[in-house]
């Protein structure tokens, strides 16, 4: 029977393409709409390492200017980043297992001879310690990351992005090929699978929604190789800067410490080192400002950071009461239409059909109809979100990463898709399935 | 065939309680041609849509072709409903979205029948009535005779024991109208069983009985005697004499 009510159905929309086309668009648009804001949504307030949530701390301490919190207007948090000699006495303490530093820096990565001729890339680089892969999880397609000797050397090996291993060597596995960074040959040792951590936790004071960088390459190269920061870097007090060694030596803040600390005791004697180390450099005329020596998880760093804005929740709200306002102008229009057949429905009931089947028969159709609805919303979504991409993704918004439809949108977006479909057909099918027959047969 | 004993129906809104029946009896015999009549608001479309299981009733008791109908699920009422009744209705009520083969296909879809089965009876009864022809017009396309012509192919097409029909000939000429009527004599006398509601006393006149309701009552209700009832040939001419 289900073929025959899907040809009946086909045949009842087309008889009137006007209406079909309005209940259509109605479904398409609330969908597209909830689809778009909830994957742009699910981007900003997601945490992307949430397994290891309570695992992984950023050490933030508050060495700013003593008449002034970093931020007025978040004044109780230090400042997102950290000195180099911080982050360095931080993850040189032994105690965490895993600790990184590391930051953001530019330069052309380019083909070696053996390569051929492939077009030159600006990339964005993240010149980080070894931990970096095994802290945050990052997934290797081949090969993999350094190890810690490779930082002091520094040794000249690089771990490509997906992207650029595509770019530079067609998708294939390169561990072992050589390729230029600005003037120096790297060693490929690793390629990424596609990771795109959105938001961009261990580093949102740069850009919270930009992709990951293109290559990392080991902290020994940025004092060996004098590589300014592509971030932010902030400064509080006019310093005489006339070389990197004075940059390294000053107060200006620009580097990301993250630490991994398995359980509360080594969290305890962490923030226990923080303090007695903050309590040294205070006794040397640094850290003039109240103690806040701060190890903070992923969740409280999204928080604290404000990377979620209290709009999306609001936007996420107001898309799903114009999916409501959609779908009940579509049960409405279903509803009357319906209703408007209801002689040929007493007819059907007369000869035979049974309350069910005309159920049936018009769930069938509002199901058609939703289903056409949702696959028009889900384009439409996809053409929203590629819009939203050419307007605002660009490393200034720090919007590049959150316009993807992914698995969990994806998911959302079908079970909206069926929702719609039941929510918008239930009602006027049962109604039209309940009418007394005899009253429309009487009225002709 | 059909018998109804003590049956009463009311209409209740919320001002007023309307008797469309009131203990109202009658019997039909398998093979029967019964001609209704009444007044206008007697009860004679609320007597076929009780007969037709279109409607249920307040009180007594409906026995179609031995099925007691009170207690009956809709399921169980629109099975019963497909299987041993056929329909025609005063506007024809063809579906004018569907060509005249997927008209007459309707009650056999919810019968569950195959394709090639359908098919066959479709084209048969659509022969019967003299339409092979047009079964691939749609009903826009086709005269008023030839519309209820259609509805009667689509009526007896799942081959029912019982035929109800309301004013069939009501928006037809007189012409249309003879030849409907005699369509309904020739299904008739296959076997048929079939209740004729008309306003017609000429076509009153062919049914082999007559049954007046007046005021939701069979007027002069007799139980069922087989051996009392007239062949067509001897048919009264009197509306109501032979009930």
């Amino acid at each position: 029977m289900m073929g025959y009510y899907f040809k009946l159905a086909t045949r009842s929309l087309a008889r009137n393409p006007g209406i079909t086309a309005l209940m259509v668009l109605a479904i398409a648009l609330g969908i597209a709409v909830c689809v778009i804001t909830l994957t742009v949504h699910h981007g900003m307030s997601s945490n992307p390492i949430w397994w290891k949530s309570d695992r992984l701390y950023t050490v933030t301490l508050d060495s700013w200017d003593p008449e002034r919190p970093a931020d007025e207007k978040r004044p109780a948090l230090p400042p997102p980043d950290l000195t180099w000699r911080d982050a360095e006495a931080v993850t040189r303490s032994g105690i965490p297992p895993r600790a990184v530093r590391m930051y953001k820096a530019t330069g052309v990565l380019s083909a070696d001879e053996t390569t051929g001729a492939v077009r030159p890339e600006r990339v964005l680089a993240r010149v980080t310690t070894a931990d970096f892969f095994a802290m945050f999880d990052v997934p290797f397609r081949y090969g993999g990351g350094w190890k810690s000797a490779a930082d002091t050397g520094p040794e000249p090996v690089i771990v490509l992005s997906a992207k650029m291993n595509e770019h530079f060597f067609g998708g294939a596995d390169s561990v072992g090929r050589t390729i230029r960074w600005d003037d120096r040959e790297y060693r490929v040792i690793g390629v990424l699978e596609h990771w795109h951590p959105a938001p961009k936790f261990y580093d949102v004071n740069n850009g919270a929604f930009d992709d990951p960088e293109e290559i990392y390459i080991p902290f020994g190269w940025a004092e060996k190789l004098e590589l300014r920061s592509a971030g932010n870097t902030n400064c509080w007090k006019p310093e005489d800067i006339q070389s990197v060694a004075d940059f390294l030596r000053s107060e200006c803040v620009w580097l990301q410490v993250w630490v991994e600390l398995p359980d509360a005791a080594a969290r305890e004697r962490m923030q226990a080192f923080l303090d007695s180390y903050v309590a040294g450099e205070r006794r040397s005329g640094r850290f003039q400002r109240p103690n806040n020596n701060r190890l903070t998880n992923v969740n409280q760093w999204l928080a604290d950071n404000e990377v979620v804005g209290n709009d999306s929740p609001l936007l996420v709200a107001l898309a799903f009461a114009f999916l409501a306002v959609c779908l009940i102008n579509t049960v409405g229009l279903l509803l009357a239409k319906f209703l408007g057949n209801a002689t040929v429905t007493g007819v059907r009931r007369a000869l035979g059909a049974s309350r069910r089947q005309v159920f049936l028969q018009h769930l069938t159709e509002a199901g058609l109809l939703a289903s056409v609805g949702a696959v028009l919303g889900v384009v439409l979504a996809g053409a929203g979100l590629w819009g939203l991409r050419i307007m605002y993704a660009s490393p200034q918004t720090g919007f590049t990463g959150l316009m993807h439809v992914n698995g969990w949108s994806f998911a959302i977006t079908v079970a909206l898709a069926i929702g719609t479909s039941l929510a918008a057909g239930l009602y006027p099918a049962w109604r039209i399935g309940r009418l007394a027959p005899a009253v429309y047969l009487k009225s002709q | 065939m059909l018998a109804m004993r003590h049956i009463s129906k009311v209409f209740r809104t919320d001002l007023i309680e309307t008797h469309a029946l009131r203990d109202f009896s009658l019997d039909v015999a398998a093979g029967d041609f019964v001609a209704v009549t009444g007044p206008s608001g007697s009860g004679k479309t609320t007597f076929l849509n009780v007969a037709g299981l279109l409607e249920g009733f307040d009180t007594g008791t409906y026995q179609l072709d031995g099925v007691d109908t009170g207690d009956l699920s809709d399921d169980a009422r629109s099975r019963l409903r497909n299987g041993k009744i056929g329909f025609i209705f005063q506007s024809f009520n063809l579906i004018p979205d569907l060509d005249i083969f997927d008209n007459v296909d309707v009650p056999l879809r919810y019968r569950r029948m195959k394709a090639a089965e359908r098919r066959e009876r479709i084209t048969s009864a659509l022969d019967l009535v003299g339409l092979v022809s047009r079964a691939h017009h749609m009903p826009s396309q086709l005269s008023g005779g030839q519309q209820q012509r259609v509805a009667i192919a689509r009526a007896i097409a799942g081959d029912p024991k019982f035929l109800l029909a309301d004013e069939p000939t009501g928006n037809l000429d007189s012409l249309m109208a003879r030849q409907v009527m005699d369509l309904l004599e020739q299904i008739n006398e296959m076997g048929t069983t079939i209740v004729l509601v008309t306003h017609d006393p000429e076509l009153a006149r062919r049914a082999q009985r007559n049954v007046q309701i007046i005021d939701g009552q069979v007027s002069d209700y007799r139980p069922y005697e087989p051996h009392a009832h007239a062949t067509r040939e001897q048919a009264p001419l009197a509306a109501g004499a032979s009930a």
